[in-house]
């Protein structure tokens, strides 16, 4: 097996070796297993502390075309104090926008969440490194401390692992102290073992999260991709010490959703997972089905859309 | 058919009606129905608060496509209603002998009264509006329109008797104007409520827009008068009047329509649009009259 040295520059040679040596995945398995956790019931004093740590989990997301400076600040304003009739509500992990108005995220939420900025041609990565590297940097010099990149598919399904990889390293060298989240977008990598050859490349060349999705293919997260994505991040725990983030992203609508990844999370990497500096989840309707459940839990009585914003 | 003695009794599941499908309760509970004389008619799923929580999901959801049908399409749809009850006639007269002890007689006018209820509602479709609203003498160069609205989602809990012809008098009106509704059948008399959601669902309801649940209302109507996303209710089958006034304060925190049955009302009589006013909202409109 290859060297673990991420930082060590890529042996190409090596990094195939070790990409095809990885074992294969019971694809039936992986989904029975991921349908067994879905089913555990999580109610009263655990199912608000799952909500509200859910909840410090979001990475509330706006990446629409039609996206303007008014709109983001809009959302900023909701990531900090995502329930104003209570503001015992803990604020989201980050907000996650595209790279020019990364400024204007910046501006409300100050120091308090980060801001996260989609960079490298996303969705679809189709441009040349260099305006990759470009796209990275003016993000962070606008003030994100979080970058999401999106990897090569074209590359990686044509087997040039070697350039996913060397643009894994240069964007994360292009982040400098930012977090680099890296977006397999599993939805086009088409098999489990594809996807856990991708959480094993990404993690090697350098990348603080894994993340499943761009939002903008479907099928996005699911539990089974996410199971096994969970599952690198787990043996390269094993096998080096480090741990690596996951972000579950797209698709992703409901309170009972989100506590089936907890559950999942729980079960296959262990608690110390359960914090927003190692799990997350990018959405931008299922806060509002959180904030429904948790006044539920804490009212009695149910709640409804006409109480939380219209996004 | 019935000497044949060969042949597997078909036993009949009575299921809730919520979302346009016929799901068996979320809680797993039932409770017996029985004849007028306490002996044993059907096993009913019991509706719990969770039921109704899918219910009123599934009605807000039938709320956006339904309140903005034309009058026009929404009369045809409960003309179509009352088509398909027609066909189940003597269904409903069999289940109604069976659940409420009466003469077939008896049983056969609440089923035609029942029928012809929900055309009388289908003709107003496109007519309550020009009762209910009105174009108001201002002065000022201005046009004002008052126009009734859908109030929204209405949670209703049918009579015990007459139980189908109760029902559909609760129903019918709400969903007209353009509301949706989650109604708990005759906990007393469930069985006609169940051939009724069968109507409705080989008719052309949107579905989600008439729910029907069975089950105790004094256990599902706390939940619903709580809820957020419920915009009115209809009393008309609570008797208990400790429990009206628990449900009217309930009520009041969300600030919904709360309509009350009035003492002994006589289902047979030709019905006013007092059911139908109280599920609308007048919406009053300023337009500047031609410079």
């Amino acid at each position: 097996m290859s060297s673990l040295d991420a930082q060590a520059p890529a042996t190409h040679k090596g990094l195939h070796a070790f990409l095809a040596g990885l074992p294969g995945i019971d694809q039936v398995g992986a989904e029975a297993r991921a349908a067994a956790l879905g089913t555990r019931s999580i109610k009263k004093d655990s199912k608000l502390w799952a909500i509200n740590t859910a909840i410090s989990m979001v990475d509330l997301t706006t990446l629409e075309g039609a996206d303007t400076r008014g709109k983001v600040k809009a959302m900023c304003s909701k990531a900090l104090h995502p329930d104003p009739t209570d503001m015992t509500t803990p604020s989201v992990a980050a907000v996650c926008v595209y790279g020019d108005l990364v400024e204007a995220a910046r501006s409300v939420v100050g120091d308090h969440i980060h801001v996260a900025a989609v960079a490298t041609a996303f969705p679809s990565g189709r441009a040349s490194l260099a305006v990759k590297l470009l796209d990275t940097a003016e993000a962070v010099t606008d003030g994100a401390d979080e970058i999401d990149m999106v990897i090569d598919r074209g590359a990686f399904l044509s087997g040039n692992f070697s350039k996913v990889f060397d643009e894994i390293v240069a964007v994360k060298q292009a982040c400098g102290s930012a977090h680099l989240k890296v977006i397999l977008e599993t939805g086009e990598l088409k098999t489990l073992d594809n996807v856990r050859k991708a959480s094993w490349l990404a993690m090697k060349a350098g990348a603080d999260f894994i993340k499943t999705s761009t939002g903008k293919v479907t099928p996005a997260a699911t539990l089974p991709v996410t199971l096994v994505m969970l599952e690198a991040v787990r043996d390269y725990y094993q096998e080096t010490g480090t741990r690596i983030g996951v972000k579950a992203a797209g698709g992703i609508r409901t309170s009972k959703d989100a506590i089936k990844y907890l559950v999942m999370v729980n079960e296959t990497v262990g608690e110390e997972w359960l914090t927003p500096d190692l799990f997350r989840f990018g959405a931008s309707t299922l806060l509002n089905d959180l904030l429904l459940q948790r006044q539920r839990m804490l009212t009695g009585h149910y709640s409804g859309p006409d109480y939380v914003t219209i996004d | 058919m019935m000497n044949n003695n060969d042949r597997v009794e078909i036993r009949k599941t009575h299921k809730l009606f919520i979302g346009g499908a016929f799901p068996r309760s979320e809680s797993g509970r039932t409770f017996e129905a029985t004849n007028s004389s306490g002996e044993f008619l059907a096993n009913m799923a019991m509706a719990s608060r969770k039921d109704a929580r899918d219910a009123v999901i599934a009605a807000r959801a039938a709320f956006a496509s339904w309140s903005k049908a034309t009058a026009y399409n929404r009369g045809q749809v409960l003309y179509r209603i009352a088509e398909v009850m027609q066909g189940r006639a003597e269904q409903f007269v069999q289940d109604i002998q069976n659940s409420e002890g009466v003469s077939i007689k008896k049983a056969t006018k609440q089923v035609d009264t029942a029928i012809d209820r929900m055309v009388w509602y289908a003709g107003w479709a496109d007519k309550y509006a020009q009762v209910l609203g009105n174009t108001n003498p201002v002065a000022g160069p201005f046009f004002n329109f008052s126009v009734p609205e859908p109030t929204g989602v209405v949670a209703a809990v049918a009579p015990d008797s007459p139980s189908l012809l109760g029902l559909v008098s609760v129903i019918a009106p709400i969903v007209m104007t353009g509301n949706s509704v989650i109604a708990i059948a005759s906990y007393k008399n469930p069985v006609p409520a169940i051939t009724l959601s069968e109507c409705l669902a080989t008719s052309d309801v949107i579905g989600g827009n008439i729910n029907i649940l069975t089950g105790d209302p004094a256990d599902i109507m706390p939940w619903l008068a709580t809820h957020a996303d419920v915009n009115a209710l209809d009393l008309t089958g609570i008797t208990n009047t400790e429990l009206i006034t628990q449900l009217e304060s309930d009520a009041a925190g969300t600030v919904k329509r709360v309509r009350t049955a009035p003492a002994d009302p006589d289902f047979y009589a030709t019905p006013t649009l007092s059911r139908v006013r109280a599920f609308t909202e007048i919406k009053t409109v300023w337009h500047p009259m031609g410079v």
